[in-house]
């Protein structure tokens, strides 16, 4: 065959190396700004650098942050569960019954983790089966799942807990190390090997890019769909155990208006809200930059509104400065 | 590089004759991260005459496109339009400056209408400043019968073929009253019958006065329409002259830098026992009693107009659609297809015919999207193992003649023809037992296109059933074993390679004979 490679081209795996390819994300940016918040804390109050204080700081975020490691999957695949604070009311409330009819804590944990997963099973048959939009889907059995709750409970209160049942929100495996936090870190581990190294991550991903594409490549999208929703679902009966331990009580307003604190900590992790994109590193660090900056706030008795609107103004103002500083480097190119 | 620079004045050979350019364009340059897209190139396009731009994938033509209709800005250069220099900062100047484009991948609205498709962003308005919908239909479907497009101006866009698509898109840069009209592939995903639509709309154009910009990697079209050429070779322009004036030959060893056989690396086959057995296979609307044997080895040609029912009939065998009636056996068992997953299973894979949807992630980079139908086989219990990655990537990489900045660039930063090399590389990276190919060369210039043929040649001897869909007589003729012809969604014929004539098909697929059939 008279075909003959005059000019050998050889194509590199990648143009940047490992430093250079992480100087130009997002997480050295949450990185970055987690450390500044943290010396701001550090200086602003004497208090702040305590380990039982910097461990206490770690309840506020914990439970959410777990919900938001599963729902960061559920967005890469370019979906959205807004009903992860109806599920735990939901699984709350099951478990404060099932707490007074008498059952001992390993089966609470599981009717808590039963419940959550069940209610992200149906959110998946919802949305892969009968193909409803997620949101659509999602703020449905959300006003669903806390109206069940109410309806058991009305105004009532539930906290027949045993005593051995407050570990899993109090409790401490090792010196200052919360059960819940440590809980967290590994999960937050295995999210990252799962996302970043394994064939369902990719297929994740590959999703929420081009459904499509991802479908004609033979990837099973619906079942992986599913998978998704029943772990964000289990995520939330997790959390539930925590609270409610944490608590000691379910009342039917319990983890109220959550959902949007969880879709915070993933979309300011730097996670594509139409989907494909992001990293569990940076889920993680966002649950720390949140959990911080409430936490020095709080040392500073500033006021719950003005909390409010300061992680407001940093949410915007984090999504906002890479894009102007793009587009001033663009005007600065131009002719 | 010998001999590159090879500049044919035409104004040496006949100096009256040719009238002052319309545009013209100096030393352009274009960097994206790691590669030079354009360095310096010269362009000239004179009224009344088509000017054919030549080049491998990945040479620049389409980055030329999008600074001319203003979505990229050049780096340096200077445009020139009626002599005055011009810059864009938007596609809206491109548009004032009388510039108009069919691009490559074109980006048109599912959910709208043809004939608001046709118009956005310039319709008709009636005096009270309201969209005056009637003066719209009417002038779309004129400017559709002007193409011959059998499309009602009225219908959903999401409910058209690729290739009426594409007609559409023409449509609408021909609805843009402009003086310079450039299409980038305009005919890929077009048969011979709407080329020569095509060509007789720029026959029309070119008697207007209008001076137009034709980027094809048909070289039968280009000696039938252009009058003028320019080649780029890796972002430079290497030559430029009177069409008539240069041979093929001349053309491929400026464009490529070396020559290419064109004959098509036909091994003979050994065929072996059949692969892939359907049996009248039925769609409810777009196809009826299909029957055909696939056997190891054997590339089988589907050729037939657009709209024969080819794609439809491909994507059923891969489930993508559901046959309402019929089987399909694979080495001899019965298999229920009901998804792409159920074919991949069953070793039958589709690359199919829209690569931006269908085909690629765009967003992911070339190695992942490689891989994306192999997991199984560069990851162990379920974690990828990146090196294996990266080598399997390469390598069909490198057998595809792959143009790249990297294996880490998003797929839909490559130039097109390099896209649909990644997506041949996919599927082949699977190890089918059959192919499915829905215009596998589209958009692939004619040394990538050899390297393809080989490729296929190589693995067919291996034993792969390909099933090739293509609207190019050449490729089918020149590649496949037998070929199959479809009319509106039924077989029109089923041709043995031996004496087979481009006549024969056509005329098969067009129904003017009596399909002589080799089977009962
Ligand atoms: N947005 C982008 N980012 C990075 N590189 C790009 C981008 N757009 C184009 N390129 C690179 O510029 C080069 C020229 O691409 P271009 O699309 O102009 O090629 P082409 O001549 O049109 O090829 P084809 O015949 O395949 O359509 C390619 O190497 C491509 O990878
Ligand atoms: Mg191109």
């Amino acid at each position: 065959m008279a075909l003959q490679q005059t000019t050998a081209r050889v194509i590199p795996d990648r143009l940047l190396g490992p430093i250079g390819r992480s100087a130009i994300r997002w997480e050295t940016l949450l990185l970055a700004l987690s450390a500044a918040i943290f010396f701001a804390n550090a200086l602003a109050s004497p208090y702040f650098l305590d380990i039982w204080n910097l461990s206490d700081a770690t309840f506020n975020f914990t439970e959410k942050a777990i919900i938001a490691l599963a729902l960061a999957f559920v967005v890469m695949a370019g979906e959205i569960d807004l009903s992860v604070s109806g599920t735990i009311a939901l699984a709350s409330t099951a478990m404060g019954e099932a707490a007074s009819a008498g059952f001992g804590t390993p089966a609470l944990v599981a009717v808590g983790l039963g419940v959550g997963a069940a209610c992200g099973l149906v959110n998946g048959v919802l949305i892969t089966r009968l193909g409803l939009p997620s949101i659509m889907a999602t703020i449905g059995t959300m006003s669903l799942y806390r109206g069940l709750s109410y309806l058991a409970l009305g105004d009532g209160v539930l906290k027949d807990y045993p005593a051995s049942f407050g570990w899993f929100g109090q409790g401490y495996v090792w010196q200052a190390l919360s059960f819940e936090f440590a809980c967290f870190l590994v999960l937050a581990a295995l999210a990252g090997l799962v996302l970043h190294r394994t064939v369902f991550g990719r297929a994740v991903r590959a999703i929420g890019n081009n459904a499509f594409a991802a479908r004609f490549s033979g990837l099973a999208v619906d079942r992986i769909r599913l998978i998704l929703f029943l772990l964000t679902g289990l995520a939330a009966g997790l959390a539930t155990v925590m609270l409610t331990s944490r608590l000691g009580s379910t009342r039917p307003s319990i983890a109220l208006g959550w959902e949007l604190d969880v879709v915070t900590i993933v979309v300011l992790g730097g996670v594509s809200i139409q989907g494909g994109s992001g990293t569990i590193p940076g889920v993680v660090l966002a649950a720390f930059v949140l959990g911080l900056v409430t936490y020095g706030l709080g040392l500073l008795n500033v006021p719950g509104i003005i909390m409010s609107i300061v992680i407001g103004a940093m949410l915007i103002g984090t999504i906002a400065l890479p894009i102007l500083a793009g587009r001033i480097l663009a005007a600065r190119r131009r002719p | 590089m010998s001999g590159a620079l090879q500049i044919n004045h035409p104004s040496d050979a006949e100096p009256a004759a040719l009238p002052p350019p319309r545009l013209e364009l100096r030393g352009i340059v274009k960097h994206f991260p790691g590669v030079r897209a354009l360095d310096g190139v010269d362009l000239v396009l004179r009224p009344g005459r088509v000017t054919a731009l030549i080049g491998e994938n990945g040479a620049g033509k389409s980055t030329l496109v999008k600074i001319l209709t203003g979505i990229h800005r050049p780096d340096a250069g200077e445009i020139r339009v009626g002599g005055r220099p011009v810059s864009f900062a938007s596609p809206q100047d491109a548009q004032d400056a009388r510039i108009t484009a069919i691009h490559q991948e074109t980006a048109l609205f599912d959910e709208l209408t043809v004939a608001e498709n046709i118009y956005l962003g310039h319709a008709p308005k009636t005096r009270l400043g309201f969209v005056d919908w009637s003066a719209m239909r009417a002038r779309a479907t004129a400017l559709l019968y002007g193409l011959d497009a059998p499309i009602r101006p009225w219908t959903r866009l999401r409910d058209l073929s690729i290739a009426q698509r594409h007609l559409v898109a023409i449509a609408r840069a021909l609805s843009i009253d402009s003086e310079i009209v450039i299409m980038d592939e305009p005919t890929a995903a077009l048969s011979h019958k709407e080329v020569d639509d095509l060509a007789r709309v720029i026959e029309r154009l070119k008697g207007q006065g209008k001076a137009i910009l034709f980027i094809s990697h048909k070289f039968e079209e280009l000696y039938r329409i252009a009058d003028d050429y320019t080649v780029f070779r890796d972002g430079r322009s290497v030559g430029a002259g009177r069409m008539d004036e240069a041979t093929h030959d001349e053309l491929v060893r400026l464009m490529v830098g070396r020559s290419v056989d064109q004959v098509f690396p036909k091994v003979p086959a050994t065929l072996g026992e059949p692969v892939l057995e359907v049996s009248g296979l039925c769609h409810p609307t777009e196809f009826d009693a299909i029957s055909f044997t696939l056997r190891r080895g054997e590339i089988l040609g589907l050729y037939g107009l657009v709209g024969a029912g080819r794609s439809e009939l491909c994507q059923a065998l891969f489930g993508a659609t559901t046959p309402s009636a019929g089987t399909i056996a694979v080495e001899g068992r019965r298999v229920a297809i009901r998804s792409p997953a159920d074919a991949v299973r069953a070793g039958i894979v589709y690359v199919p015919e829209e690569r931006g949807r269908h085909g690629a992630v765009l967003a992911m980079p070339v190695f992942e999207n490689v891989t994306l139908a192999c997991l199984g086989a560069v990851s162990r219990h379920g974690f990828i193992r990146s090196a294996e990655e990266f080598r399997l990537a390469r390598h069909y990489a490198e057998r595809l003649d792959l143009r790249a900045a990297s294996l880490a660039q998003p797929v839909g930063t490559l130039s097109g023809g390099n896209q649909q090399k990644v997506v041949i590389g996919k599927w082949l990276a699977a190890g089918p037992k059959v192919v499915i190919l829905d215009e596998p060369t589209k958009g692939i210039d004619i040394g990538s296109k050899a390297a393809v043929h080989a490729f296929m040649s190589e693995l067919a001897g291996q034993g792969l059933a390909v099933l090739m869909v293509s609207s190019e007589l050449p490729e089918i003729l020149g590649m496949a074993d037998r070929v199959m012809v479809m009319r509106e969604g039924r077989m029109a014929g089923l041709f043995e390679r031996a004496g087979l004539t481009a006549e024969t098909l056509v005329a098969a697929a067009t129904g003017n004979i009596q399909a002589r059939s080799d089977q009962p």
